[in-house]
């Protein structure tokens, strides 16, 4: 089968899965005894495994059985879940993801699990010592021991577990017949694994083989002695299954037992299984179609996941689009844009009414558009905040520490480019706050503390903005210690330090090549500072800051726009240069005369508000050549505002608002004071954007 | 015999340059430019080429030579070297022509001005023609927008 087109529908699902897979372990920490949730990961689990053979990705298949065993066997109440068993799956599924990761990548997720998978086995075999296996895809469940000759004359009861014994019963009273097979292979045969394997092979004509003793693997691993044991499902008489054995050559012997369920009920000893292999077959009814025998066992455990499939389904009716196509749409859309706003100017120009109100109409149709196409960018940052918890876990656990993360605010949407690219800036910010942030126990008690540490993870919308804040209740940022540092690693002179706001000293930690961190412990120290978490916010467009207080903690703020691609803005004009100023960032327009300008240390300065703020002179902060607002009786001012300061920025005339498709200036000019991008006018003309936080110092 | 290499020729004042005709996109007339202010004076501005907002710098001026005024036979020849788009004022684009890279020379040390390390090396053509081939990672060169950001600061 061609699976390259179900690639990246795979690709989704195995994260999904992953994803609930680790929040269930995180909740079956504070819950182990909610078997609700193993039931969950279970599911997860058995679906993934599904997934995965199908693709042909083997070892994640084969991991996740072993993980489902674990789980089945959590479930059925048969394991108590101990911290190595979180460790050991945890371990699973880090190797999962990493094995999904490499499929992404382009690579064939191979990865060598096997000592992962011996871990589960050890769990499984270490309360089951006799569980036995089972055949691939059949309704078995707990793999793991090499049953070995032993088992192959034990009872039926011994050979299945509860929850096999319960299927084999079901399907004993809907009517089906269930054999117990005993396979002798001639102790000349020079390829026994070959002769158990065609023996497979005809029974699989017949009917499924539920169990064998020792496991399918190794009798296929030739690691058994001449003789296996196995439960086979099947329509057809006791006499043509024996008769379809012996037709394989080198069989000694094949002994063909019909399984009642008395023989389930347990009551029996092995010695009255022996004796019912002399009794004819009970007498069950024919059955209508012989695979009715396969399907049945297989039913209770397939319900399951499709019932919990059908239910996701119908919650959230979805489909899947490529990120990349969304892309072309917006590119589209913003050429459209462009059009409509050109055709509104000409409309403007032509003053034809039924084109005025064509026009009109079509700027509404295509402002909804926009919307539309906007939201379909936009997802909740709930899928990057969702594997915070786990990780948070993680690193406070290898750090002795206690910490609780809060979540709130995953449900604010952010762009998808915006969301994808912020997953990594913010781990950084976690763990700083986990890692430095976060006193030890000790510490804590020491302090009045309570012992576990609180880290919130908030986002929220603001304006056009969205924020998102990592605030822990620790020991807050020491200047001095900050400060020292800096001027150590020579990032500040003493001077310029003692200069400083402690804003802006707490900032020096985003400068390359910082760390605070007296000892490099295993989470920080890997040569990823803060400065990476900077430049990846700003090639964002958005800002980062930082508040702390001593002893009380600290707050890092990400600030980021909501889209990256279409904005509003209001166009400026000064002498022949327009300029586009983010609505976002415009607190209101206004005219200032001569006499309201004063002047205080040279800085022009007028009153807004009961406050006095700096006028800033747009033209001569960019060498305009045909304008200059300094001779102008009366001065067109956009008041800006950058948090809470605010900047006054004289222009020459304002045009009106206008809806901006932003475009960059190309990596040539990637990095050019106070403009942060261009866009293209309904007359083709590009027009800079400005970037006002750069113009309030 | 190396093979021959198709080569855009244009000229600034009296030399002739010459690009690979895989790393110039297209050829574009004079067009209106938009001024982004704190550039380098070589920096003219940007253009909207088809919807990409494009930079343009004026390619004598880049090399520190003395900028004609445009003519009717400017051009801009666009041009893209790895994920970078530039637009290049020359005086007049002229030929496109084979040159074959046996006959490219180690540049001399200084060619009408310019310093050799913007400079790939001088090809001659036919008899008496020379061709400045440009070394034009270097042209694109970023340590002047490097200094433009010093001045910001």
């Amino acid at each position: 089968m061609d699976t390259n087109q179900y690639l990246s529908m795979f690709i989704d699902e195995s994260r999904e899965h992953l994803q609930a897979m680790n929040d269930n372990m995180l909740a079956l920490e504070n819950a182990p005894d909610d078997i609700g949730i193993v039931q969950n990961m279970f599911r997860s689990a058995h679906t993934l495994k599904g997934m995965s053979a199908t693709m042909g990705f083997e070892d994640i298949a084969s991991l996740t059985h072993e993980m489902e065993n674990v789980l089945d066997l959590v479930r059925n109440g048969k394991l108590k879940v101990e911290d190595y068993t979180f460790e050991t799956i945890f371990q699973s599924l880090d190797a999962l993801e990493a094995m999904v990761s490499d499929i992404v990548d382009g690579g064939t997720g191979k990865s060598d699990v096997s000592s992962i998978v011996t871990d589960l086995k050890a769990i499984v075999n270490g309360t089951y010592g006799k569980a036995g296996n089972r055949k691939a895809g059949a309704a078995g469940q707990s793999d793991g021991t090499p049953g070995g000759a032993a088992a192959a004359g034990g009872s039926v009861r011994d050979l299945l577990d509860e929850y096999q014994s319960s299927v084999l019963q079901q399907s004993l009273e809907s009517g089906h017949r269930a054999y117990r097979i005993s396979v002798a292979i001639r102790k000349d045969c020079v390829l026994k694994a070959v002769r158990a394997y065609m023996v497979f092979d005809a029974l699989g004509r017949l009917g499924e083989v539920i169990k064998s003793a020792p496991s399918t693997e190794d009798i296929e691993a030739d690691r058994f002695d001449y003789e296996f044991t196995l439960v086979f499902l099947s329509a057809s008489e006791g006499a043509e299954i024996e008769a379809a054995i012996n037709g394989v050559s080198e069989i000694e012997r094949a002994t063909v037992q019909p399984i009642t369920a008395e023989d389930l009920a347990g009551a029996d000893s092995s010695a009255a299984a022996e004796a019912a292999a002399g009794t004819a077959a009970p007498e069950a009814p024919a059955m209508a179609q012989p695979q009715a025998a396969t399907a049945a066992p297989a039913a209770p455990r397939a319900g399951a996941p499709a019932a919990a499939k059908a239910a996701g389904a119908a919650a959230t009716r979805t489909i899947r689009v490529d990120i990349e196509k969304l892309d072309t749409l917006m590119n589209l859309f913003s050429e459209m844009l462009i059009d409509r706003v050109r055709l509104e100017s000409l409309a403007g120009e032509i003053k034809r009414a039924d084109l005025i109100e064509t026009v009109e109409h079509m700027g509404r149709v295509s402002s909804d558009l926009q919307g539309v196409v906007m939201k379909l960018r936009m997802m909740p940052v709930e899928s990057v905040f969702n594997r915070f918890p786990r990780m948070v876990r993680d690193v406070a656990k290898s750090l002795g520490k206690k910490v609780d993360l809060v979540i709130t605010g995953a449900d604010t949407e952010l762009d998808r480019t915006v969301v994808d690219e912020i997953g990594d800036p913010l781990v950084h910010l976690l763990r700083n706050s986990v890692d430095h942030g976060i006193e030890s126990i000790e510490e804590r008690v020491k302090a009045g503390k309570p012992e576990t540490g609180t880290v919130h993870l908030r986002a929220f919308h603001s304006g056009n903005h969205v924020f998102i804040e990592a605030e822990d209740d620790g020991k807050g940022i020491n200047r001095d210690v900050v400060l020292k540092r800096a001027v150590k690693n020579g990032i500040v002179t003493k001077e310029q330090g003692d200069a400083m706001s402690d804003e802006a000293v707490y900032m020096l930690l985003f400068a390359s090549g910082f760390s605070t961190a007296e000892v490099i412990s295993d989470i920080s120290g890997r040569g990823v500072g803060l400065d990476v978490v900077k430049s990846k916010i700003e090639s964002l467009g958005g800002r980062v800051s930082v508040t702390s207080t001593l002893g009380k903690g600290s707050k890092f703020s990400i600030q980021l726009p909501l889209t990256l691609s279409i904005i509003m803005a209001m166009m400026v004009k000064l002498g022949g240069e327009k300029y586009a100023i983010p609505l976002s960032s415009i607190v209101e327009t206004m005219i200032l005369r001569k006499e309201d300008i004063r002047n205080v240390h040279g800085n022009r300065m007028f009153d807004y508000r009961s406050s006095v703020v700096p006028l800033v002179s747009l033209s001569k902060l960019f060498d305009v050549p045909d304008y200059s607002d300094e001779g102008e009786d009366e001065t067109e001012v956009v008041i800006v505002r950058k948090g809470d300061r605010i900047a006054g920025l004289a222009v020459d005339e304002l045009i009106g608002q206008q809806e901006i498709v932003l475009k960059a200036l190309g990596k040539y000019l990637n990095r050019v004071f106070a403009v942060s991008g261009a866009t293209i006018l309904g007359d083709g003309q590009v027009a800079l954007i400005l970037d006002t936080n750069a113009l309030i110092k | 015999m190396a093979a021959d290499t198709k080569t855009i020729v244009f000229s600034i004042g009296t030399e002739e340059y010459g690009i690979e005709v895989e790393h110039v996109k297209t050829i574009e007339r004079m067009m209106p430019m938009t001024r982004v202010p704190k550039t380098p004076p070589f920096v003219k501005g940007v253009v909207n080429l088809r919807g990409v907002v494009v930079p343009v710098i004026h390619l004598a001026s880049r090399f520190g030579l003395p900028e004609n005024e445009p003519t009717e036979n400017s051009r801009i020849v666009m041009v893209s070297v790895g994920d970078l788009e530039v637009g290049f004022i020359v005086d007049s684009a002229n030929d496109v022509i084979d040159v074959n890279a046996d006959r490219i020379e180690e540049p001399p040390e200084v060619v009408g001005g310019i310093r050799a390390k913007y400079l790939r090396g001088i090809a001659k053509v036919g008899e008496n023609r020379l061709l400045v081939m440009l070394n034009l990672s270097e042209v694109l060169n970023k340590s002047e927008i490097i200094q433009l950001e010093q001045m910001e600061d």
